[in-house]
């Protein structure tokens, strides 16, 4: 079973809701990345979503695109991002990792190379944003072989007909955006994402995570109570850049940020 | 790959929105619906007559088409080699051939429904293209420019702001054109219940460039009526310059069956090919997907997009039209590159030589048919895409010359 499957059963059996962070690999500082990831994990993160970061972040808000800047500023690659990866699980073999970003480094890197070393490196899943999957029919194949799940996302603008397309191509699990807008919006339907889930459901029986407007343990336990998990990403990178702005050193940022997840671990857990 | 004689281009792009492995729709999957409404919108209007009408009419009589096709004899007759015919889009309403698409797209944007626009400018002439035809049909619209972008060119932020438009200056990544892009897709998903993307060029995802491609293809069947009735012939070359390649690719289109018909396309060479600082990804990038589609891109070796350089901002894009690749690929069209210095001087030249004031752009095009005229027969013809009048640029060349007006 792989590592993202036996998550979502344990989660199950112990009827808790996955949270899943988000952060920029590289961002703010080249070596707060893995050192977060594990006090992340410490503080209750059960599955890992790390950005890849990219020239032209399409989907994302400006809180994450300025995540994205600083990472490339600070020389952050997909090779760089998948040693991060690698170096990760030296001393965690089991928190499912999901690399997080678009296309063009995955198309430049060539699709048998990345397979072959986010293997390697012990990565779980890869959610392409600007890859949906009737342009993913060749790099599907490969990650099959190589047993990497790939995540798709579906949005509130999604017909039932696609919804059912990509539950039918997605494994792993299934990324449902909460709103019309980019990554950090702030005009979450709590109404809508309940339809939309509901509809989704009968389509698969994938675990079906919900981001994009998850804000605070509040909004992340409303969230979490109508799907299978909430994924955070805007709020957690935003403290991360506070703190390195104002001058704060690597612990520091990663103690905030566990801090932060320990709160809305233990607002989707009550 | 070889040139296939077979090939019906009207076939292209496939259903899915491919020209070969390019094109397609590398989007969020929130604009999946989107799209896919403005194909079917777009399938069924193309059909209807009410909409043909009203868009020949616009063209007729808001744009002032068809353009002239000018024999440019005096400078024909100083190279010494084919006659070089002016394809006259600068005299468009608006100065160039963008306006042909804006008046396209902005009719399918009214027979949708959609109360909202928005566009994304580099130079500003798509920005004031969309402005003008989102203020004749009484529509809000929001240009998306780069702050970079904003300083370079004042006079047109304005004139968009005249036109009753808002321009909204984007501050993320390289703060120019892509980046503008970037953010009117992110506009785009966050209002797409109401608001219309119009797109500049023949990039973006699936059906932008086929839509975009066949509202410019006025300029080629114009251009091809027109020089059969002025020469009793075919031409024997096409150039454009090529950004992101809509003015190129209008012209071409026509005439991509007539096999006798060789096509040039001119990328901006910048400070020159040798020194990276150019923006000619068909000359020297490699194939990858920005933008929503598979297209040759100007990238470093981690797949990042890297910054573009023209003296002409309208062609500082580091993607290019995915049918450009796919052409290129076939082997139907050339596509070659113009420096910097070498499209100046040929703005000066032709504006001595005949008259007319091309803007940078198209000086890249006119460039290139310097270059290639005289190495073709007296009775050879070559077409050259006037894509754009230098107005616009009397204040870039007048600052190169060291010139304050």
């Amino acid at each position: 079973m792989s590592r993202i499957a036996a998550c979502f059963e344990k989660l199950k059996n112990d009827n808790k809701k996955a949270l899943i962070p988000y952060l920029v690999c590289g961002d703010p500082l080249q070596e707060v990345t893995l050192p977060a990831m594990h006090a992340l994990v410490k503080s209750g993160a059960d599955v890992i979503e790390l950005g890849v970061p990219f020239s032209d972040p399409m989907a994302e808000g400006p809180t994450i695109q300025k995540g994205h800047e600083r990472a490339l500023a600070n020389h952050t690659s997909l090779r760089s991002t998948l040693a991060t990866v690698k170096a990760f699980r030296q001393t965690d073999s089991v928190t499912p990792v999901v690399l997080m970003g678009y296309a063009n480094p995955v198309e430049r890197m060539g699709y048998d190379e990345f397979a072959t070393l986010a293997s390697e490196a012990g990565v779980d899943g890869l959610l392409i944003v600007d890859m949906p999957p009737e342009e993913s029919v060749a790099l599907n194949a490969i990650l099959k072989k190589a047993a990497i799940d790939i995540i798709f996302l579906i949005a509130p603008t999604t017909t039932i007909d696609r919804q059912k397309q990509i539950a039918a191509t997605a494994t792993g699990y299934i990324y449902y955006v909460s709103l019309r807008g980019v990554t950090g919006a702030g005009h979450l339907d709590s109404d809508e994402v309940r339809t939309k889930i509901a509809q989704i459901r009968s389509a698969t029986d994938l675990p079906l995570c919900v981001g994009f407007g998850i804000k605070d343990g509040q909004s992340a336990r409303n969230i979490a109570a109508m799907a299978d998990g909430a994924v955070v990403g805007s709020v957690l990178v935003q403290k991360m850049a506070d703190m390195a702005a104002s001058g704060a050193d690597v612990d520091s940022i990663v103690n905030s940020l566990a801090e932060l997840l320990a709160e809305m671990r233990s607002a989707i857990d009550t | 790959m070889k040139f296939e004689t077979n090939l019906c281009y009207s076939d292209y792009p496939d259903k899915a929105g491919h020209f070969g492995v390019y094109g397609g729709r590398f989007v969020s999957e929130t604009l999946m619906a989107a799209i896919q409404e403005l194909e079917t919108s777009y399938n069924t209007l193309k059909a209807d007559p009410d909409f043909i009408a009203e868009f020949d009419h616009d063209l007729a009589h808001y744009v002032g088409r068809p353009s002239p096709l000018y024999h440019a004899e005096r400078w024909s007759k100083q190279l010494g080699g084919a006659q070089i015919y002016l394809k006259r889009e600068d005299l468009n309403h608006t100065g160039a051939h963008k306006v042909n698409n804006t008046i396209g797209q902005a009719l399918l944007a009214k027979y949708s429904g959609k109360t909202r626009i928005i566009a994304e400018t580099g130079a500003g002439q798509h920005g004031v293209a969309t402005a003008t035809v989102a203020a004749r049909l009484g529509m809000e619209c929001h240009v998306f420019m780069g702050s970079e972008d904003i300083k370079r060119q004042a006079l047109n932020v304005y004139r968009m702001k005249l036109l009753g438009a808002t321009v909204v200056p984007v501050t993320s990544g390289s703060k120019t054109l892509k980046d503008a892009m970037n953010e009117a897709l992110r506009d785009w998903v966050t209002n797409v219940d109401n608001t219309f993307y119009i797109i500049g060029t023949v990039a973006g995802p699936h059906p932008y460039p086929m839509l975009v491609r066949d509202f410019q293809s006025v300029i080629g069947r114009e251009a091809r009526q027109q020089c059969l009735d002025q020469a009793g012939k075919l031409p024997d070359a096409l150039v454009a310059c090529v950004g992101g390649g809509s003015n190129a690719i209008g012209l071409f289109h026509p005439f991509l069956n007539d096999e006798t018909v060789a096509m040039y396309g001119v990328e901006a060479a910048g400070d020159g090919l040798e020194t990276g600082r150019h923006a000619a990804p068909l000359n020297k990038g490699i194939p990858g997907v920005l933008h929503g589609n598979r297209t040759y891109l100007m990238e470093d070796d981690d797949g990042q997009i890297i910054e573009t350089h023209s003296v002409s901002a309208g062609l500082d894009y580091p993607g290019v039209g995915p049918e450009h690749s796919w052409l290129k690929d076939i082997g139907r069209a050339n596509y070659v590159a113009i420096d910097d210095q070498e499209a100046l001087a040929a703005f000066r030249k032709l504006t001595k030589i005949e008259g007319i004031m091309p803007a940078l752009e198209s000086s890249h095009a006119v460039a290139y048919a310097e270059k290639l005229a005289p190495t073709m027969k007296r009775d050879e013809i070559v077409i050259v895409n006037l894509s754009g009048r230098g107005d616009k640029d009397i204040l870039t060349v007048a600052d190169i010359d060291g010139i304050s007006l």
